[in-house]
């Protein structure tokens, strides 16, 4: 059995430990709330600009735009992967990294290889790891994302659309469900998904276009990538830190768990040692 | 009773008004547009400008939106606004000095100052006023 020394020593390390996850857990719960705000006010405009496209890709329309067309055959697919820039936060990144794999896997059986684009340090770092041909990659974006920082990275993906390099584009993040639970999704972003619904199907129509359909509809397009892109960022942000609290308050549990039974492994020694110590004494006044 | 659509006006930020109007009125890029229920689907991209929107109680809104996407369908109609200010949020004289800004950003613009992000700094700050004044039109009739 151990010392009781070297017990003590064991057991400051592990409060030393639990003291620095029930701190990041604290502080993850304090950025979880404005990360949530964060994205709680970005959603409705892109559950509407994504509602106005899809209704454009159920028309029929006099320009049909690029991102609109469904291609025939498929050679190359491009993901754009959502991941953290800071670790411990639990399976988060793994998931949708699995989910990225999961998905890529079933293309590459098909013959079809792929293209990624890395948001998030985290995804640049698994993937280099394990092989991938990256296209583009961004990081260090810090808690307040801007849409700025990712128009560059997103551009070379729309790019290699628009110049036929590949041929459909998934989005793929984490979806906030709730604190204790996000989902891994992979989302198709290009060629758009017409709206569900008989309304759409029912006669043939168009919009009518101010200014030119062309300009229009381009303007429109990339605005409503973008805002995709910026609100999985943002609601990824929420994701991470709601991992990293419950991830640290595991730790912490944990740990406390540990101490305990430490604490009980050193009572129970030196219990033995007074135990002993009395029986030593007892045995030599019996001597005497 | 008018026939009623519904009416989503949001901006990037948040969402600014969803309800049932009789009337939509935006500034679309080749000039106002008036939305009654039943118009044709329309596309339109928004100039800086004022927004009015008549409730089904008759009761009448103005918003201040910066830019942005109208699109129309029968039963709805979707402001995408870059950015969007309800009437009591705007603020005259933050308009006013913003104008001033940009004008004279513009009066400088041989040392090499960024003319055109100068000249639409003008157009929102000037759209921002005229919407202020339409507002004022409004409460004083």
């Amino acid at each position: 059995m151990a010392s009781g020394k070297e017990i003590r020593t064991k057991i400051g390390s592990i409060k030393n430990t639990q003291k620095i996850t029930s701190a990041m857990e604290m502080v993850a719960a304090s950025k979880m709330r404005k990360a949530q705000d964060r994205m709680e006010t970005g959603k409705p405009y892109a559950t509407r600009i994504r509602d106005v496209v899809s209704h454009i890709a159920a028309g029929n329309p006099e320009y049909k735009h690029v991102y609109l067309t469904q291609r025939d055959e498929i050679k190359r697919v491009g993901y754009i992967v959502v991941s953290t820039d800071r670790g411990l936060c639990g399976g988060l990144n793994i998931n949708a990294f699995k989910e990225v794999i999961r998905h890529s896997k079933a293309w590459h059986d098909k013959g079809v290889p792929s293209d990624l684009c890395l948001i998030g340090a985290k995804g640049a770092a698994f993937f280099k790891s394990v092989g991938g041909n990256i296209v583009a990659s961004v990081r260090d974006m810090g808690e307040q994302p801007s849409v700025t920082d990712l128009i560059g990275s997103v551009k070379v993906m729309l790019d290699g659309f628009v110049k036929g390099k590949i041929d459909e584009l998934y989005l793929v993040s984490n979806e906030f469900v709730n604190t204790m639970t996000q989902a891994p999704t992979v989302k198709q972003l290009l060629p758009l998904k017409p709206a569900e619904g008989d309304e759409f199907k029912r006669h043939a129509w168009d919009y009518l276009y101010e200014p030119e359909a062309s300009e229009l509809l381009n303007g429109l397009m990339i605005r409503y990538i973008e805002s995709q892109v910026y609100q999985a960022v943002v609601e990824n942000g929420a994701c991470e830190q709601a991992a990293r609290m419950i991830a640290m308050k595991n730790a912490t549990d944990n740990a406390g768990d540990l101490i305990n039974d430490l604490q009980l492994a050193y009572n129970k020694a030196r219990q033995a040692a007074i135990t002993q110590e009395l029986s030593e004494i007892v045995g030599g006044a019996a001597a005497v | 009773m008018a026939m009623t659509v519904h009416c989503d006006i949001v901006s990037a930020e948040q969402e600014i008004f969803s309800g049932l109007v009789e009337m939509v009125v935006a500034s679309a890029s080749e000039g106002e547009v008036g939305i009654f229920y039943g118009h044709a689907p329309l596309l339109a991209s928004l100039q800086p400008g004022p927004v009015r929107i008549r409730k089904q109680n008759g009761e009448e809104e103005m918003y201040f939106v910066s830019g942005g996407y109208l699109e129309v369908q029968p039963h709805v109609v979707t402001i995408l606004a870059d950015t969007a200010l309800r009437e009591g949020d705007m603020d005259e004289e933050a308009a006013m000095e913003a104008k001033r800004q940009a004008e004279e950003a513009l009066k400088g613009e041989g040392e090499g100052l960024d003319y055109s992000k100068a000249a639409a700094q003008l157009a929102e700050a000037a759209a921002q006023l005229r919407t202020l004044q339409a507002i004022r039109k409004k409460l004083n009739k």
